[in-house]
């Protein structure tokens, strides 16, 4: 049993911006494998993961978990089986 | 262990209801030089590659799953709800058959993925050209897929999948002069 | 900077039955040029890095479909 959650313009915006922000670290990442000795970069890098651990957890508490395995907190009952599915919004 | 995200790297939207350019789309499903093909390529090579390039081959290798759902994402939407008629006059009947609307990891003409599309040599530096050749091919196929569709919205999402091939090839050659140059060498005199 | 797209004419022959396409186009993305990326490079803003796919306007590759080159090529 899943439930329907309630998505709002709110979800959408939050979501791109937790996009963005990954985004960034996704590149920064790619970049450093290449350039493990670039200080600047493991800065910015080290920035926004902390950026995205405060979005993501104002998503979170809205919308619920978006990882499982534990690096997310549930709600009661348990919210990761709720839709949407990234395919479905 | 990968952890799955419940969410897309970036967004999909798509303006109508096209079953024919999801026949198309699926050539970056499961086709040779699909997204399929570069995240188990990546991941597959990586457990023989020097340690230095690891690192880069597990997170293009992840990335490249987080492709492969954006681009079931596109096949899902444009053929969701669509009747069996419209999917067979898409050239989708025989899919259709098999299939019902499943997703399937075959390429636009049909053909099953094979682990003949990738390999891993056990030579780097044949390994990493490799790699750059099956970004430059995907940047080509969605050059081709852009071509075909009049669909912005789904022009937007494959011009950001383009790009990134062009990422990752710019990441793959970094690696290949990571393992020739003699920039490390300097410590060891 | 480098072009991303270069050009090459056909042969046209009197035989050919389709319309003939005098000017075909290919593309030369940025990565073919740039080497080794320096440090400190200029940066997209977030959000506009993530829009264009990469967060770094040297590697940034517009693709505006073939039509856009056939436009060109008119003006040639």
């Amino acid at each position: 049993m899943s439930e329907q959650r309630k998505i709002d313009e709110r979800y959408y915006k939050l979501l791109e911006e937790i996009q963005a922000l990954d985004f960034v670290l996704v590149e920064l990442n790619l970049y450093l494998d290449t350039h493990k000795g670039d200080v600047q970069a493991v800065k910015q890098y080290n920035q926004f993961t902390e950026k995205r651990w405060k979005l993501v957890h104002e998503f979170e508490s809205c919308y619920g978990p978006l990882m499982n395995f534990g690096h997310s907190f549930s709600g009661f009952p348990w919210q990761w089986t709720d839709t949407p599915w990234p395919w479905q919004v | 262990m990968w952890i799955y995200e419940k969410k897309l790297q970036y967004p999909v939207r798509v303006c109508k209801c096209d079953p024919k350019m999801a026949k198309f789309l699926l050539e970056q499903y499961g086709g040779a030089d699909g997204e399929l093909a570069a995240a188990l390529r990546y991941l597959n090579q990586r457990y023989t590659i020097p340690n230095k390039v690891i690192g880069l081959l597990t997170d293009i290798g992840t990335e490249e799953f987080a492709h492969l759902e954006m681009i079931a994402t596109m096949v899902y939407k444009l053929t969701k709800d669509a009747s069996p008629e419209e999917l067979e006059a898409a050239g989708l009947g025989a899919h259709f058959a098999n299939h019902d609307s499943a997703l399937f990891y075959s390429n636009a003409a049909g053909v099953p993925w094979t682990a003949t599309y990738i390999q891993a040599k056990g030579d780097p530096i044949a390994d990493l050209y490799e790699d750059i050749a099956a970004e430059e091919k995907a940047r080509a196929t969605y050059q081709w897929l852009i071509d075909m569709t009049d669909d912005p919205d789904l022009q937007d999402s494959l011009k950001f999948l383009r790009e990134r091939e062009v990422v990752h090839s710019q990441r793959f050659r970094e690696a290949v002069e990571i393992l020739k140059e003699e920039r490390d060498r300097k410590k060891i005199f | 900077m480098h072009s991303q797209f270069k050009a090459w004419k056909t042969y046209v022959s009197p035989f050919d039955p389709c319309p003939p396409v005098f000017v075909k186009w290919y593309s030369t993305p940025p990565q073919l040029y740039l080497g080794f990326q320096p440090p400190d490079l200029p940066q997209f803003s977030p959000f506009e890095a993530f829009r264009r796919g990469v967060l770094w306007p040297v590697l940034y590759s517009p693709y505006e479909g073939r039509k856009a080159h056939n436009e060109m090529r008119d003006y040639e």
